[in-house]
């Protein structure tokens, strides 16, 4: 139980340091690269997704792309970009933007997808426009779904982002990859725990999202404006 | 491809430790899910506790998994053990969602059939509930076997030997063609394993159409 | 009035649903399609609104092409009720039947009291308006989904199999319902079924179909069973069966009407 112990010394101690290696600071590098990631990602794969969902075209392509960029291995990815582009910041963002689209795609898609085709069927045989449809109809019932997606994309990041420190990034990752550097394991658990922490408290709020999301399909009281 | 001519044993050393702690890691993670996903299944108030526990463990990154591990079982950081038991636990957390999935998938008028028919209670699991659960436990087993493949590879960050050494080395040596020989080999292993478990899906279930592609 | 004129429809598959199809629909009258699936029927209504456009000839309502209609604008403008209701789940009753409506630019406000209006006209209480459809029995949503047809007071209603998920006793009472609106309202119908007493109890003009959209026979319902045209006429109306041909037998003194197979069918009242 001496490790224990000495995590929970090594936490203690990062508590109170300031600068560059404290605790909140590396937090908030870790949720800015998960934000800002994200954010960028879900600009290039949500509208994608949901055109395709929409649409029902290029549905093969998506599958195909979303799945093989799940056998592809991160570190890979990070290392291989990160010689390309050099050492800073970009290389590494890149990466974690490119392995956050598949889950924001498959998620976009899969959720207008889930929406009952009747449904679609009877809005467009009222006048909807095709854009009413998808704005007014398919995304209100899907939501639930594409905010599963952006919760799977959101903790893919926060994951790689942890591995990502050893290509030069900031954020959590960076106790681990010091810890190793000097066989400090405290340091290393230390990191380890407070991205678990992060991870779980990040996966509820999405969950808690979601529930809301959910309220669309089922609602218990009050009505949705046109 | 200089790189890989010349270090063509190194390749093929890596690639088979790579096989060997994925395929374990996969079956162990799926010998575990199947009866947890079959009694989550079977009792309601199970269900909802394990879908928890399951999800906190999925949603666990794992190079942290990895690091914290050995602090916990008390092995070594470097150790192949720890690794395995890490890989596991994702494993199975991935598959007991996917069992519970496929154990709701069979038809319980079948199963009524069957005990109508005369099968005893085990019979009736694991000759008949088992077997009609299979196609979508196959299918959650390729998935896993993926990402399992594809997890390993950040071991390499503590220092255990595995294919994503080559990402290390290759980062650290400044070796482009390094990088991607690892790149390609784990895709590679992630082709072969899965066209293995389809083949060995398509061996045990020969009355269900294994599709290839299928959940990806 | 509703025209077609040498009407035909092939899908990008190949399948040929309707040949060549020509008739007239009278307005502010009733016309039933019906036939077996495949024959063409859904697809015929569909065109009307535009849902599907024909490969080959035209479709004209009032007569104007509506090939060169704005599809949006004419689905505003014509009522629609299909077989599961396809109310909007994530929208209350009272917005359902006001949707297009609102999609008019009618406001929130007035939207909502032709809405409330709408739904006591297919005698539904006011008080289901702000339950979800999910809410409701089979029989409320078909009515909720006939009153959204209705409420732009469209000169023409579309019905696609409307009443074929809804048990038969909902079934009865919906029909009897929609006798009902007809007569006060007088609008141009055209009823899609594969139920030939439907057809006959609701439909002023019957036309039968064989596969591929061909018209086997069209008229009035007792002009078809006094005269069926030909053998697959009489087989779909079932007389050769035997079911249409009664007579007359007293058993315990009672006039009883026997079908051919010697069932009771029913008394005779004078």
């Amino acid at each position: 139980m001496s490790v224990l112990n000495d995590t929970i010394d090594w936490l203690a101690d990062a508590a109170s340091l300031s600068g560059d290696d404290s605790i909140s600071n590396r937090v908030l590098e870790h949720l800015g690269y998960t934000v800002e990631t994200v954010a960028i990602a879900s600009v290039i794969a949500i509208p994608l997704g949901l055109w395709i969902g929409h649409t029902g075209r290029f549905k093969l392509i998506a599958v195909g792309a979303t799945g093989a960029m799940r056998a592809l291995p991160t570190l890979g990815l990070l290392t291989l970009i990160g010689l390309y582009l050099g050492i800073g910041l970009t290389a590494p963002l890149v990466a974690l933007v490119v392995l956050a689209i598949p889950p924001l795609l498959a998620g976009a898609y899969a959720g207008i997808e889930a929406v009952d085709p009747q449904t679609v069927d009877a809005a467009r045989s009222m006048g909807f426009t095709e854009w009413q449809i998808l704005t007014r109809v398919e995304v209100p019932l899907g939501l639930a779904i594409i905010v599963g997606g952006i919760r799977s994309a959101v903790l893919q990041v926060v994951a790689t982002a942890t591995v990502a420190a050893y290509v030069g990034l900031g954020g959590l990752g960076r106790y681990l990859i010091d810890g190793q550097a000097v066989s400090d394991y405290p340091q290393m658990a230390g990191g380890s725990f407070l991205v678990v922490v992060l991870a779980l408290i990040l996966d509820a709020v999405f969950a808690g999202l979601q529930a809301l999301a959910t309220r669309n399909h089922r609602p218990s009281r009050h009505p949705l404006t046109v | 491809m200089t790189w890989v001519s010349d270090n063509l044993d190194l390749l093929r050393e890596l690639f088979l430790r790579h096989a060997w702690i994925s395929a374990l890691s996969t079956l162990i993670g799926f010998a575990v899910a199947v009866p947890i996903g079959w009694y989550a299944h079977r009792h309601p108030r199970l269900r909802g506790i394990s879908v928890a526990l399951v999800g906190v463990l999925y949603t666990i990154p794992s190079l942290a998994l990895f690091v914290l591990l050995p602090g916990i079982l008390g092995t070594g950081i470097l150790s192949t053990v720890n690794v395995i038991v890490a890989l596991s636990t994702y494993a199975a957390a991935v598959m007991v969602r996917t069992a519970v999935d496929a154990f709701d998938s069979v038809s319980p008028p079948v199963l009524d059939a069957a005990t109508a028919s005369g099968f005893s209670s085990s019979q009736r699991t694991l000759r008949v509930e088992l077997p009609l659960a299979g196609p979508v436990l196959l299918a959650g087993v390729r998935v896993v076997s993926v990402s399992t493949v594809s997890m390993l590879s950040v071991a390499s960050l503590i220092g255990v030997a595995n294919l994503g050494s080559l990402f290390t080395d290759g980062f650290r040596r400044d070796i482009v063609d390094e990088i991607v020989a690892g790149i390609a080999a784990i895709v590679l292993l992630a082709i072969v394993l899965d066209v293995l478990i389809v083949l060995a899906g398509r061996l045990l279930m020969p009355w269900s159409r294994v599709v290839v592609g299928a959940n990806r | 009035m509703i025209e077609y004129r040498n009407v035909g429809k092939t899908f990008p598959d190949g399948t040929c649903a309707v040949g060549d199809f020509s008739l007239t629909l009278p307005s502010r009258s009733t016309t039933v399609l019906v036939g077996s699936s495949g024959c063409g029927k859904t697809t015929l209504l569909r065109m009307v609104n535009r849902m599907v456009d024909p490969s080959s000839g035209q479709v004209l309502i009032d007569d104007e092409d509506i090939a060169g209609v704005d599809r949006v604008k004419l689905r505003r403008r014509i009522g629609y009720v299909m077989q599961h209701a396809g109310l909007l789940p994530h929208r209350t009753v009272v917005d359902n039947v006001g949707t297009v409506l609102r999609l008019n630019g009618v406001g929130k406000h007035d939207a909502r009291e032709r809405a409330l209006a709408m739904l006591s006209v297919v005698g539904l209480d006011p008080t289901i308006a702000d339950r979800y459809p999910s809410q409701l029995s089979g029989g409320q949503q078909q009515r909720v989904g006939v009153a959204r047809g209705l409420v732009t007071d469209p000169n023409i209603l579309l019905m696609d199999e409307p009443f074929g998920a809804v048990d038969p006793i909902v079934r009865e009472e919906l029909q009897k319902e929609l006798l009902r609106l007809q007569r006060e309202l007088g609008k141009t119908i055209v009823f899609v079924t594969h139920d030939i007493d439907e057809a006959f109890l609701l439909g002023d003009q019957v036309v039968i179909l064989r596969t591929g959209g061909e018209i086997a026979q069209v008229g009035t319902p007792a002009d078809i069973i006094a005269h069926p045209a030909d053998d697959f006429v009489r087989s779909f109306i079932g007389l050769d069966k035997g079911r249409r041909e009664l007579r007359i037998e007293e058993r315990d003194g009672v006039q009883v009407v026997v079908d051919a197979s010697g069932r009771a069918a029913g008394v005779l009242k004078p």
